[in-house]
């Protein structure tokens, strides 16, 4: 059987330079992204950002001598795949820590293979679930929707408005936004008067909204991604609900304003800082890297950089800190990175401890308004 | 026929040796959803290949199967092998129910009323957030384990899978061989014939239904103890075409064509990565040039294709 001699799919972005020949080994990296399928608005982004990042650290000489390596997979979505990939990174490719995968569930059934083969996993998913309880080998760069909802839930609060309607979509992620909005309303004094979902495919949602319309909602929160929340958004429209309307950090891309057009004008939601980078005071923390980022990806991809691809940047740039702080190996990166401190990001300030694998807290987030010209950011 | 038991030793041994090629690679953890896929693909042949009525929804009996072993280890604790045949008992009683009616269907509306099913599960999958934990999946799910061998490799969990595989096919060759076997091809050939021979057609295909349901469930239960994780994306409308692909693929009616069909659909993915961006073309290529020119299946096919080079030669020769 000669299965094991056809060549695979081994993506380097490495140059080898004359000087590559005198410097340390090389530290093989493992991605899982979900580049096809129903998740590729997330897997496509984070897998170029990763490249594009890996590719920046070797042209500068890769890290304290090491250059990096990046082998990646598509798991096209599917939980099955992402654990017969993660496999074969691990046994084939001998990779000594993995990004992603994109998505909580595909995560999810990655974390044995990770926890067995003691791999440091940093995973690019947002549930909550994927480090609490944490997992000795399992990180996450995305924030938890807990944060997300926070922000919305404080605003709301100073605003003193209590009764919110929800409208959440029925996929991982808006089952776990629905899960957190339903728990933290009592914490802020918010009482959710109406409870929907709509399908991930619905073209239409205006039968929810009339029910919406006769509650008594004084705000309307909608946890989706792409392209469900535009066309609420215009449904709102039409059907001439004035309730003021938030989102999640789903659609915080500009990809949202496109699909909803005029009717997105006046949404807030809560979104990374990665959409508003540049109205951000000089002494945000984050700035650096964020205008690094944006700027890179720019060149890169001719387009915009969106904070899915931050969850690779920061996953890449974790490994790199850790790497610099001296970590070699799968169980001193592992060490290493459980050390983080203050490590400004895309996605936030990461400062990861052994009791806390998600490293971020709620001034990750940012409450954005759509305007006519685009982001601002609601004081 | 003697030959039968010749080739299910042949067919068992090489499945006993098959792991010294890869060495523990990755494509060990492959090789355990081919045993999983192929008992999924021989109990669909049951139904299609044998008795000639289409499913559209095996993957929700194959998530069923999964779901309820996982909710019955991970969330109330029983033990594995306990929760296994009584998520298979569970399906097959549902199968059963559902079969009197749906059977009465044939062709293109039987298709679709098991399209409709297989949507149903997945949607309950999704929806009972917490049973099932939703679209994010069940984790938790423990191994398998006797005494104090764990299942909890790839090695192991080839043996423990294969060794379910081997007994499904083992029965299916057996079923196929017997006078319910050739009962259920008079059906598949003409119902009305089959019924004025005195073959109560309607009762058979519901118990060859159930049978193709409960074997499902196996695999699942099987799925959910080597993976310790189950999400609903696995089951889906999708997975259900994929295992009608491989049926149709390895060779209706046969049990090894199952194996032929589950193999190669999960193999080639893997094979074909090498081409990176290119592979889902090239896959779909290939399936196409395959139903074209084998359109009685892999396992008729290949011998097709050594006797036709055979004669070729042959006509070389003597010119």
């Amino acid at each position: 059987m000669g299965i094991r001699f056809v060549p695979f799919f081994i993506a380097i972005v490495t140059t080898f330079s004359a000087g590559a020949a005198f410097a340390a080994s090389p530290i093989k990296i493992g991605g899982l992204f979900a580049v096809t399928g129903p998740a590729a608005f997330l897997g496509e982004p984070e897998r170029n950002t990763a490249k594009m990042v890996v590719d920046e650290i070797n042209k500068a000489g890769g890290v304290k001598g090491h250059k990096l390596e990046l082998v990646v997979y598509d798991t096209s979505g599917d939980a099955t795949k992402a654990v017969q990939l993660a496999t074969k990174l691990i046994k084939d490719d001998h990779v000594t820590a993995i990004i992603g995968p994109s998505t909580t569930g595909e995560s999810m059934a990655v974390i044995p293979v990770a926890e067995r083969e003691q791999v440091p996993l940093i995973s690019c998913a947002a549930g909550i679930k994927i480090t609490e309880p944490v997992k000795k080998w399992v990180f996450k760069t995305a924030q938890n929707d807990t944060l997300a909802v926070g922000r919305i839930y404080e605003y709301l609060q100073k605003n003193k408005q209590s009764k919110v309607a929800i409208l959440t979509v029925s996929d991982g992620f808006g089952a776990s936004g629905r899960e957190q909005l339903k728990a933290q309303a009592a914490k802020y004094g918010i009482s959710i008067v109406s409870d929907d979902t709509y399908g991930p495919k619905d073209t239409d949602m205006t039968a929810q909204l009339t029910k919406i319309r006769g509650s008594k909602a004084q705000a309307i929160i909608c946890w989706g991604t792409n392209p469900g929340p535009a066309l609420i958004a215009k449904n709102v429209r039409q059907l001439g609900i004035k309730t003021p309307l938030f989102m999640s950090h789903g659609v915080s891309s500009k990809k949202f304003i496109e699909l909803a057009g005029e009717a997105a004008v006046g949404i807030k939601l809560p979104s990374g800082k990665v959409i508003v980078a540049d109205m951000l005071p000089a002494s945000d923390h984050q700035k650096r890297s964020l205008m690094a980022f944006v700027r890179d990806y720019q060149r890169h991809y001719q387009a915009e950089g969106d904070h899915f691809g931050g969850h690779a940047w920061d996953a890449v740039m974790l490994l790199k800190n850790a790497i610099e702080h001296g970590a070699d190996s799968s169980a001193t990166i592992r060490e290493q990175l459980e050390n983080t401190h203050g490590f400004a990001g895309i996605g936030g300030v990461f400062s990861y401890s052994a009791q806390d694998h998600a490293g971020l807290n709620k001034d990750a987030f940012v409450l954005v308004e759509v305007r006519k010209n685009g982001w601002a950011i609601v004081k | 026929m003697k030959r039968e038991p010749f080739k299910f030793l042949l067919f068992a041994v090489l499945v006993l040796v098959a792991p010294l090629a890869f060495k523990g690679g990755y494509l060990m953890n492959v090789l355990v959803f081919v045993g999983i896929n192929t008992m999924l693909a021989v109990a669909l042949n049951l139904l299609l290949g044998y008795a000639g009525q289409i499913s559209l929804g095996h993957a929700g009996f194959f998530g069923m199967g999964a779901y309820l072993s996982g909710i019955l280890t991970a969330t109330c604790g029983w033990n594995p092998w306990l929760a296994m045949p009584l998520a298979a008992l569970a399906v097959g009683i549902l199968a059963t129910l559902i079969a009197f009616p749906i059977l009465k269907l044939k062709g293109h509306y039987l298709a679709m009323a098991t399209l409709g099913l297989g949507i149903i599960i997945y949607i309950v999958f999704n929806e009972t957030v917490d049973l099932t934990g939703g679209p994010s999946g069940l984790s938790g799910i423990p191994n398998l384990a006797v005494g104090s061998l764990v299942f909890d490799s790839d090695i192991k969990n080839y043996y423990l899978v294969w060794t379910f595989t081997l007994a499904v096919m083992l029965f299916s060759v057996n079923l196929a061989g017997s006078r319910i076997g050739r009962a259920l091809r008079a059906v598949h050939d003409s119902e009305v014939a089959a019924r004025v021979m005195g073959v109560n057609a309607r009762l058979l295909k519901v118990q060859v239904f159930a049978l193709s349901a409960v074997i499902s469930s196996l695999a699942g239960s099987l799925y959910a103890h080597t993976m310790t994780f189950v999400s609903p994306a696995s089951f889906g409308f999708n997975f259900s075409i994929e295992l009608l692909t491989m049926v149709v693929i390895g060779g209706l009616g046969s049990v090894y064509g199952s194996f032929l069909g589950a193999a190669l659909l999960t193999l080639l993915p893997e094979l074909l990565r090498g081409a990176q961006d290119y592979d889902i073309v090239i896959y779909g290529g290939l399936l196409m040039v395959m139903v074209m020119f084998m359109p009685g299946g892999l396992v008729r096919g290949i011998p097709d294709l050594f006797r036709r080079m055979a004669r070729l030669r042959e006509g070389a020769g003597n010119a």
